[in-house]
């Protein structure tokens, strides 16, 4: 079980500005790693190609399962999952925005259900759950990110900024969840941050996206 | 029922004959409803295709819509009256003076309208939702369902928009439906033609029934394009 990431040699620029370079960086399975970095300095980008959404430009982005490389094919993409800075919110409820990822992979209506009835306990928004998904504060915005994605059970998840932007109830509430999902041992964590003291709090690895490329900070 | 319609055939209101009132008011609303129903099937799937998928032309193609969106009804009505006529290009088809030419008149005038306001309201949905769905498994079919889903205010409105457009038209049905009593005529046209003739009772009647459609799919318009906007309301996922 679990899902190591290769990258290795990832260029990518935008409007010639290159924004990543030469970036290499192996991701265990079941870690849990914290990425901080200026504005700017190509960490959603990087998300972004880890999470096999955009391709880079050089480089590759690897996959490796006991040992052994996997196709990057809509099942892996189906292992894995990114919650967006800015989410995209599906203008609908509550219940369905969590309910989707389920759906599109075909799932039972009580399976899917029970495991969105689970994850929006996890993170408390069950008695909001019929209530439209646009009209929800900004916290609980992000913490519908969360259970949206958590809903998968995804074995990785790249979590870009998800407390930026909110307030400190909200923030402790989301290091929580995070917290919980790492105690479970079920996925690989790889988030962004701005905040040092949450990624001592929340990662095992801290790492700085520097001049393009992934650099390690100590423990 | 028989004794009804025999009862409603002698009475009149402001010496209008109720039978054939109601016998135009049905006549316009099937004119229509059939006009907007193939609009629909063929123009949603079409809008779909432009907003969703990249291909040579495309600019140009949605522009040719923008553009047909105001396509004056008379020359609508001129080229069709063309083609149908005995020696036009479908005149074999004996289509001209009949209801089927009033939809397809109906349906030429709506087209584009529901074409470009769908492709509009499918434009429109923020580039993060197909990213979003992305994140989570979505397939590109997917990925476009969900798109159409986000854009479905907007795509109800554009078909409303037609609807309005077909119901309100005039120029067109007049020239190759003809007005026939009993056969083609339509609010619209016996409006148009019994004002002529100074025959003002019918013709308000129909105004006013018109009226008070235009101002049910206006309403209905409003309460789908508010609806998405305070992002409440109808909700079409399953
Ligand atoms: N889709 C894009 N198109 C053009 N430029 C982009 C795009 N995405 C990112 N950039 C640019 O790449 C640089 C890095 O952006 P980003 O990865 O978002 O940084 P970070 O997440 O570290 O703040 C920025 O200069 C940004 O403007
Ligand atoms: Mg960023």
């Amino acid at each position: 079980m679990g899902l190591t990431i290769e990258a290795s040699h990832i260029f990518k620029a935008y409007n010639g500005h290159e924004v990543l370079k030469d970036c290499s960086f192996v991701f265990d399975r079941g870690g849990a790693y914290a990425l901080l970095g200026p504005n700017g300095s190509g960490k959603s980008t990087l998300f972004r190609i880890l999470s096999l959404l955009e391709r880079p430009d050089r480089g590759q982005v690897r996959y490796l399962e006991n040992g052994r490389f996997i196709s990057a094919d809509l099942n892996l993409r189906r292992r894995i999952t990114l919650v967006l800075p800015r989410l995209g919110v599906f203008n609908t409820t509550v219940f369905r925005n969590a309910a989707y990822g389920l759906k599109l992979r075909g799932l039972a209506k009580g399976e899917i259900e029970a495991r969105v009835n689970e994850v929006l306990d996890m993170v408390g928004l069950t008695k909001k759950r019929w209530q439209p998904a646009l009209g929800l504060s900004s916290g609980e915005t992000q913490r519908l990110g969360l259970a949206r994605a958590l809903a998968i059970n995804p074995e990785v998840i790249f979590l870009d900024e998800p407390t930026a932007s909110i307030d400190p109830v909200n923030i402790e509430i989301i290091e929580e969840i995070i917290l919980t999902v790492k105690s479970r041992r079920e996925a690989t964590i790889i988030m962004i941050t701005h905040d040092p003291g949450q990624a001592q709090r929340l990662g095992d690895h801290l790492l700085v996206m520097k001049n393009g490329k992934i650099m390690a900070r100590g423990v | 029922m028989e004794s009804l319609i025999a009862g409603l055939a002698g009475s009149t209101i402001l010496g209008v004959n109720l039978v054939e009132l109601l016998g135009i008011i049905w006549l316009s609303l099937k004119v229509s409803v059939s006009a907007l129903a193939i609009v629909t099937l063929v123009g949603l799937p079409l809008a779909a295709f432009l907003a969703l998928k990249n291909f040579p032309l495309r600019g140009a193609v949605i522009n040719l819509f923008n553009t047909f969106m105001g396509l004056p009804p008379v020359v609508v009505g001129l080229f069709l009256y063309l083609i149908l006529s005995r020696r036009g290009l479908l005149g074999f088809m004996n289509l001209l003076y009949t209801p089927a030419a009033m939809v397809l008149a109906q349906t030429i005038l709506a087209f584009p309208l529901v074409v470009s306001l769908s492709h509009a309201a499918l434009v429109k949905v923020d580039p993060i939702i197909r990213q979003a769905a992305m994140t989570l498994g979505a397939t590109s079919r997917q990925q476009a369902v969900t798109i159409i889903q986000e854009a479905r205010y907007g795509i109800l409105a554009g078909v409303m928009a037609g609807l309005g457009r077909a119901t309100a038209e005039v120029g067109a049905v007049i020239m190759v439906g003809g007005n026939i009593a009993g056969y083609t005529r339509v609010m619209t046209t016996t409006i148009a033609l019994e004002t002529d003739k100074g025959n003002f009772a019918l013709a308000m009647a129909l105004g006013i029934i018109l009226l008070a459609i235009s101002l049910l799919i206006n309403l209905a318009l409003r309460a789908v394009q508010k609806m998405g906007r305070t992002e409440s309301g109808i909700i079409l996922w399953d």
